[in-house]
């Protein structure tokens, strides 16, 4: 086993947020030395992750481990491939961003003995992600991803005294155990062909692999781990459980947790499954447009901040998806640089992803900490209140919504060059499914940039709409700091794109033996291309440069006329009312309704409106509005599910008697049935 | 680096100075066909002239952002000028972006705008802004679809080789890909240049207007330079579609000559597109808000349909 630097720092990183898991534990009576300790050794398990990670990139080789553990089948096994570095790095961005922001986070929470419990489970969650990512055998991955699962309820159901988290928290459990399941079946498939455990034999094994086992085993790790990261119809689970989360969680589970599914499916699709079929490559495609576009349609509606940003955690695992569904589509096509483009679109939106919604649900957690609401309708105003926190979120707010020159806007960019590309160069007639996801992308994209400008101009702009919002203060240092991280990192990796694709080369070599990046960059680094400089070009750097040397133009005008020009601050017009008020203001519910309206088919608005009048109906004294919109998914699908489950299980309780001599005849009974099978075989 | 400035400068200035003057040649030959005599065609320029000269107010509860939108909507489309041909197949800073930078980076625009609506904290600006974000939203994939259907065939979503192509091909605006994808793109520039039937620029009355619902409480300077970059953004998308589907006298590379016979072919192009634009905008009347999605629906049956054409054509 040869350590070398890079094990140092790995397993360095790793020892460090075990340490920071037991000192959370061991100094839970002292909250506030708990709450230093927990977040001090995450963060430095985090930079020395990122050490790895860099020492990894810059290495090229994949380094890996294996401990025994000495129990059967059980082998500590971790590899640093380049897909596993990706992921990892990742995670310890986030890990460090997260920890940083933490430290002024938990205050909030009180001197209780639970944040002791709370830096426990944190660094326990990443402890075992970093162990997902980076795990080499099936037997290690599941255990890993069974103690993240645990770790990330608890997380969850953190604030239990209020039942809603209680019942999210369930939520949570039960979905993930289904697909935890699946992925045990799949897992098992696996070894039977493989003879082994090994992600290694996996993936020698792959090319052999066709027919009924191919798809059987597709089908499980789609559904297994698309329960994990919320493709819809199984992401019910999800707009649930984030909210509740404190916020940090929240920011971790939306950007990083979900994501291991999306590393499973990279993982399985592209390295053990050997050719698909084209289906299956449409099947993810067509999935990931509908999770894409309902995930933002739902999103619409929610005028809870950490709900709405849950939403389009689902629309961005389906634009992820989208790259996704296209590479593998492209493969079985037999066309390899299409299908590294369509994967690197895909993948790049991943970290990207992470890094905004990471950066948004902070912001969204020093809101609420700071308006004491989850309710946008509840804020406003924020931006003089919270300016460096709005700015931040603005940055999340312009990179979610694929904006340029931020770094939504080039994973998005790239996707709709490879499906463009996909509609240019293959001949079968499914390829036109290619354009009309680049549509519904547009749209989705629309749609996010709409829900964005509520988000953000219901929740900072304009007058405060209560109280706690009117007297609501800027978050310490430490919590700006972890967002300034983040809105960083969203303006480097938008504007030094073309610096970054490199990283991919790693991965798309092993995965689908091609080296693409240097294809995509043109310019000496200026400019990303859609493959080759004749396809299309784009340099976001180039555009922010662009709008500094223009505002010139401006700046001129103003020089010869405006100068002059008087600037006053004066009252909003109202319409000759005494004064303007929040009252006056838009809502967000408000501006949503014309999409409530023109997709009524899908949302089934519901609202009833009582008026209290005296003498004219003109002139109500009260009036009382309620709407809602049909939870579809939940109704249509779910419920009849749960109504056949429960059905069942009232069944099989007259198994379930209460009484202790018909449990001892069934012991005897699977007793002497054991025994006549042993002795048979 | 010469070779990339002089051009850049040139068509940002024309760019720039032109479009005002296509605002008021609509409007006066609106009015002509309405039978009014109606204002000079110089008549933008002597607003934001005066506008640049005159004082503002800005609300009492707005914050940076009110200030910053105008800057960021005038120049989003100065920008987007740059990459587009205009008189010359070479877009001067084609490499920045092509077709879906443009796309975007109109967007970017509109969020601005859209916040400095809300900013203001009136309830015209929030609604304003709402049906703003709303019906572009749904305009932009019919708008994808067309924009695919040509980029198809031309093999890239850079404008220059976008319109090299098209010149290369004379007579392919008579393909039905190109008319159906045409008349996809032309509804959608009704839609995002607020024009009648979907929204009425001429009106200040609150519940039928949405582009001047979200300026209303701009004033001086401010509101100068959000009116000169709608009208810029305008020509912008009126440049590509003429450009694209009628390339027509296109120059092919910045000498004087060219640049002086292709600026005439193309004022003819976009004229003759203003002539459609009004025709169409004094035969019809404002359509409902809910009505608008419709219109839309057609443009993306159209794009759709263009683009299964390029299957047979």
């Amino acid at each position: 086993m040869n350590f070398a630097p890079i094990g140092y720092t790995f397993f360095g990183g790793l020892l460090a947020y075990g340490v920071g898991a037991l000192a959370g534990l061991l100094a839970s009576g002292k909250p506030r030395l708990s709450r230093t300790l927990c977040c001090s050794f995450a963060l430095l398990g985090g930079l020395l992750e990122i050490g790895a990670c860099g020492l990894s990139l810059l290495g090229g080789t994949g380094a890996h481990w294996e401990i025994s553990a000495g129990v059967p089948f059980l082998v500590y096994g971790f590899r640093l491939d380049a897909l596993s570095t990706y992921f990892n790095l990742i995670l310890s961005l986030l890990a460090t961003a997260v920890s940083v922001y933490s430290l002024g986070y938990l205050r909030s929470l009180g001197e209780t003995k639970t944040v002791g419990v709370l830096g426990f489970f944190y660094n326990l969650l990443l402890l075992s992600l970093t162990a997902v990512f980076t795990a080499s055998n099936a037997f290690f991955f599941l255990i890993a991803w069974e103690v993240m699962a645990l770790a990330s309820y608890c997380l969850i159901s953190y604030e239990h005294r209020h039942e809603a988290t209680r019942s999210a928290g369930i939520l949570y459990f039960v979905m993930s155990h289904a697909g935890t399941c699946c992925l045990w079946v799949g897992f098992l498939l696996l070894t039977s062909r493989a003879g082994g455990m090994g992600f290694a034999s996996f993936a020698t094994v792959a090319a052999g692999l066709t027919g009924p086992w191919q798809i059987a085993i597709f089908l499980l790790f789609f559904a297994g781990f698309g329960v994990k990261s919320g493709i819809i119809p199984l992401h019910i689970w999800l707009p649930e459980a984030h909210p509740v989360a404190p916020s940090n969680i929240s920011a971790l589970m939306s950007g990083i947790v979900i994501k291991t599914g999306i590393y499973g499916m990279a993982r399985v699709f592209f390295e053990f499954l050997g050719v698909p079929p084209l289906w299956a490559g449409m099947l993810v495609l067509i999935v990931g447009v509908v999770s894409a576009l309902l995930g933002v349609l739902y999103a619409l509606m929610e005028h809870d901040l950490k709900r709405l940003l849950a939403y389009h955690s689902i629309e961005n695992i389906g634009i992820i998806l989208i790259g996704f569904g296209a590479s593998l589509m492209f493969l079985s096509l037999n066309q390899p640089r299409l299908a590294a483009i369509a994967l690197i679109a895909g993948l790049y939106h991943t970290m990207n992803h992470a890094i905004f919604k990471c950066l948004l649900f902070l912001g969204a957690g020093s809101v609420v900490n700071a308006a004491k609401t989850r309710n946008m309708e509840e804020m406003g105003g924020l931006i003089r209140r919270m300016p460096q926190t709005a700015l931040g979120f603005l940055i999340g707010a312009i990179a979610i919504s694929g904006l340029p020159p931020l770094n939504g806007f080039v994973s998005e960019w790239l996707t709709y060059q490879a499906l463009l590309a996909g509609f240019g160069t293959t001949e079968p007639l499914t390829r036109i499914l290619f354009p009309l996801a680049g549509a519904l992308l547009a749209l989705t994209a629309a749609l996010a940039a709409t829900c964005f400008v509520k988000a953000f101009g219901i929740t900072f702009l304009a007058l405060p709409r209560s109280e706690s919002a009117e007297h609501a203060q800027e978050s310490g240092f430490s919590m700006l700091s972890g967002m300034a991280v983040l809105a960083l990192a969203c303006v480097a990796l938008g504007l030094g794109a073309a610096l970054f694709l490199p990283v991919f080369d790693g991965i798309t070599g092993s995965l689908l033996g091609t080296r693409i990046s240097s294809d995509l960059i043109a310019a000496g680094g200026l400019a990303l291309t859609s493959g080759s400089i004749h396809g299309g070009t784009v340099s976001p750097a180039g555009i922010a440069a662009l709008f500094v040397i223009l505002s010139v133009f401006p700046a001129l005008l103003w020089l010869i006329w405006a100068r002059k020009g008087k600037r006053r601050v004066g009252p909003t017009w109202d319409c000759g009312l005494p004064g303007l008020t929040a009252e006056n203001e838009y809502t967000a519910f408000a501006f949503s309704k014309p999409l409530r309206m023109i997709f009524a088919a899908l949302y089934q608005p519901q609202r009833e409106i009582e008026a209290e009048y005296e003498i004219s109906p003109y002139y109500p004294k009260a009036i009382r509005f309620e709407s809602e919109i049909e939870p579809t998914f939940e109704k249509r699908l779910y419920e009849p599910v749960k109504e056949f489950i429960l059905a069942i299980a009232t069944r099989m309780r007259t198994i379930q008697a209460g009484s202790i001599h018909a449990y001892l005849a069934y012991i005897f009974v699977t007793l002497i049935v054991l025994l006549l099978w042993g002795v048979r075989s | 680096m010469s070779d990339l400035v002089v051009p850049a400068l040139i068509q940002f200035l024309l760019f720039v100075l032109i479009a005002p003057l296509i605002t008021g040649v609509v409007r006066t030959m609106k009015a002509r066909l309405q039978i009014r005599r109606g204002p000079a065609v110089w008549q933008p320029y002597r607003d934001l002239l005066k506008l640049l000269r005159k004082g503002m107010v800005i609300p009492d509860t707005a914050s940076w952002l009110f200030s910053a939108t105008p800057y960021v909507v005038f120049l989003t489309a100065a920008m987007v000028a740059l990459m587009i041909p205009m008189v010359v197949t070479v877009a001067p800073l084609s490499l920045f972006g092509g077709v879906l930078a443009v796309v975007y980076l109109l967007a970017l625009g509109r969020f601005f705008m859209a916040l400095g609506g809300l900013d203001a904290g009136t309830p015209f600006g929030g609604l304003g802004s709402s049906r703003e974000m709303t019906i572009s939203a749904i305009a932009e994939p019919a708008m994808m679809l067309a924009i695919f259907t040509v980029a198809v065939s031309a093999n890239s979503t850079n404008l220059t080789e976008m319109a090299q192509f098209a010149v290369s091909q004379n007579w392919r605006f008579l393909a039905p890909s190109q008319i159906l994808a045409f008349g996809a793109l032309f509804i959608v520039l009704i839609a995002e240049t607020g024009r009648i039937p979907v929204d009425n620029p001429a009106t200040h009355l609150e519940l039928t207007m949405i582009h001047e619902a979200m300026i209303l409480e701009y004033s001086g300077p401010y509101l100068a330079l959000i009116e000169w970059g709608a009208s810029l953004k305008q020509l912008v998308l009126m440049t590509l579609l003429v450009n694209t589907f009628f390339p027509f006298g296109l120059s092919r590379d910045w000498t004087a000559l060219g640049v002086t016979i292709g600026m005439g072919f193309y004022l003819l192009k976009v004229l003759l597109l203003c002539c459609f634009i009004v025709l169409v905008e004094t035969t019809n009347a404002k359509m409902r808000l809910f009505r608008v999605p419709e219109l839309l629906a057609v443009a993306f049956i159209l794009g759709a349909l263009a683009l299964i054409s390029t299957f047979f054509f």
